[in-house]
């Protein structure tokens, strides 16, 4: 189980001043499925990076199964079976997806193996395998084989930052049956922030974050009526994801 | 013929992929004198007699050959200077492996330079492929200055992969070329330094043909307080088309200056150069850290990765 614990984040604001993104915020992660959702700018994206080591909270706590891993490096919380899936994937000249499936696994894995990850994720395996993840590339791709790294993960925590972005051509239920098959070998949780209702509603909870504290905290069936009701629309109407849409 | 030791085994493995003596045409030279040659009935070698080096004729429709050239300067003092002449004829398709390694274990320089001339006849294709490297534990400089020149005739074809990973103190690399109608030289060429190394390189291609091309990139990583320079020119002299691109990673107190020129005298030239140099960027570093490595580990695929 996950817990985060009173986490705040303040960054040096304009005019010398301090910026709070994140205040106060607590929720634990020990469901199958748990969506963070909430409007652009509500500090969701620092929330999955305060997660994976990659920012450091200004102060709060955050445990891993009962082991305190605030001050533990984005390597060392890897290792202790955290993964994290970039809403924009990074590039890299020379690197192939091979490669980046293999170092995802942690072993030099075959073919066979790293065909059937790209499979799972809707890449016709053979065309991709050998190429190289650079500006060839489309960003539609790329978080493809983003999340074929965190299926040859299989961690005990998987976090999605907006996965669903740029993959339209490729439907829903294909990406919720990759989160289904990945519970299933893992058997931890999945964490996926998102702004689409399809996801949300496969969420056993639902975290809704604004103006960087937790708005709510619920089961579907508790938070989704009060995200598509019309006067709950107050997070996404002036972005225009619009919940419902899917 | 007398055997090979181990250290100068390890270093026609280093520069050659090889570990004996090859089986088809070789010219092999160590410690500055010529250790064995052998040619074929499609590529003749002969020494040279008015100065150190050697030719070597490829005769027209030679396909599906090899010829293995390597130096290998294992004693430190040496410092030689080797002509090294290629006549190839046409309709042929060769692969060609050169390469240098020194093992310096004194305190003396050891340096090679070779001059290569290539002259590729019409509708040939030659792979050239060069490998240079240094090693030992003394306090002696390793140079390499190699020299290329490039002659290609109507519709021939040249691909060029040049790499020095390590250990070579100072490079002064120059290649020149010129294409004729139809003729396609590709160069790939990759370099890392780090220590106070210096390497310099420099390419001049002339497209005097019509409908020829060229691309040259380059790919570097320059560590330490190394020192880098490319240079390149590309003058389209006729309906042609050339690419030029330098690529660098730059980490701790290295210095890297890229200096592509292109230039159009005719008006249906059409160049590109590119150059970009900058510092392996956070978010890969980052990328790889969340799948377990550490920053030393994701910093070394990264490099590796890009000098692959």
């Amino acid at each position: 189980m996950l817990e985060l614990q009173n986490i705040s984040f303040v960054v040096p604001g304009e005019g010398g001043g301090k910026t709070e993104i994140l205040k106060d915020v607590s929720f634990t992660v020990s469901e199958r499925f748990v969506a963070i959702t909430g409007p652009n700018g509500s500090g969701k994206s620092t929330v999955a990076k305060i997660i994976a080591g990659i920012e450091k909270p200004t102060t709060g706590r955050i445990i891993l199964d009962g082991e305190d891993i605030t001050d533990l490096s984005v390597t060392e919380r890897a290792k202790k079976g955290i993964s994290f899936a970039f809403q924009q994937p990074v590039r890299f000249k020379g690197i192939t997806v091979k490669d980046l499936i293999s170092l995802a696994a942690g072993t030099n894995i075959s073919v066979a193996s790293a065909c059937a990850y790209l499979s799972e994720v809707g890449l016709c395996a053979k065309e991709y395998i050998n190429r190289e993840v650079n500006a060839s590339l489309s960003g539609g791709e790329l978080k493809r084989i983003e999340i074929a790294m965190i299926n040859a993960r299989s961690t005990k925590l998987s976090v999605f930052d907006e996965p669903e972005a740029g993959i339209d051509l490729w439907s829903f239920n294909n990406l919720i049956k990759v989160f289904e098959g990945m519970y299933e070998r893992t058997k931890g949780s999945i964490l996926i922030i998102s702004h689409q209702e399809r996801i949300l509603d496969i969420a056993d909870k639902i975290v809704v974050i604004a103006d960087g504290t937790v708005a709510q905290i619920g089961s579907k069936s508790e938070i989704l009526p009060t995200l598509l009701a019309p006067t709950g629309c107050r997070y996404t109407a002036k972005e225009g994801n619009g919940y419902g849409k899917a | 013929m007398a055997k090979l030791d181990s250290i100068q085994q390890n270093l026609l493995q280093q520069v050659a992929d090889i570990h004996e003596i090859p089986e088809g045409a070789f010219s092999l030279r160590v410690n500055g004198e010529s250790f064995g040659i052998q040619s074929t009935e499609h590529i003749e070698i002969v020494k040279k007699t008015d100065q150190p080096g050697i030719d070597i004729y490829i005769k027209d429709g030679t396909k599906k050959e090899s010829l293995h050239i390597p130096v290998l300067l294992a004693k430190t003092g040496i410092t030689e200077l080797v002509y090294n002449d290629f006549h190839i004829g046409r309709d042929c398709d060769v692969t060609i492996v050169a390469g240098c390694g020194i093992h310096n274990g004194g305190s003396e320089k050891s340096e090679h330079s070779g001059i290569h001339s290539f002259y590729v006849g019409e509708n040939s294709r030659v792979r050239y492929i060069e490998k240079h490297y240094g090693e030992g534990d003394g306090n002696g400089q390793n140079v390499m200055n190699p020299t290329t020149k490039v002659f290609m005739e109507k519709n021939s074809y040249m691909e060029m992969e040049t790499a020095q990973i390590k250990g070579v103190d100072s490079t002064d690399r120059a290649t020149t070329a010129k294409l004729k109608d139809g003729a396609t030289l590709i160069v790939h060429e990759k370099i890392m330094t780090h220590g106070e190394q210096y390497a310099k390189t420099y390419f001049e291609v002339d497209l005097d043909g019509e409908d020829c091309g060229t691309h040259v990139v380059s790919r570097s990583v320059a560590k330490d307080h190394s020192k880098q320079l490319f240079v390149s020119h590309v003058n389209g002299n006729n309906r042609s088309s050339g690419h030029t691109e330098c690529d660098a990673i730059i980490m701790d107190s290295a210095t890297v200056s890229a200096i592509p020129e292109i230039e159009a005298n005719h008006p249906e030239a059409s160049l590109i150069h590119e150059a970009a140099i900058g510092k392996i960027a956070g978010e890969q570093l980052i990328k790889l850290m969340t799948l377990g490595l550490t920053e030393k580990e994701a910093e070394e695929q990264i490099i590796n990765g890009f000098l692959k």
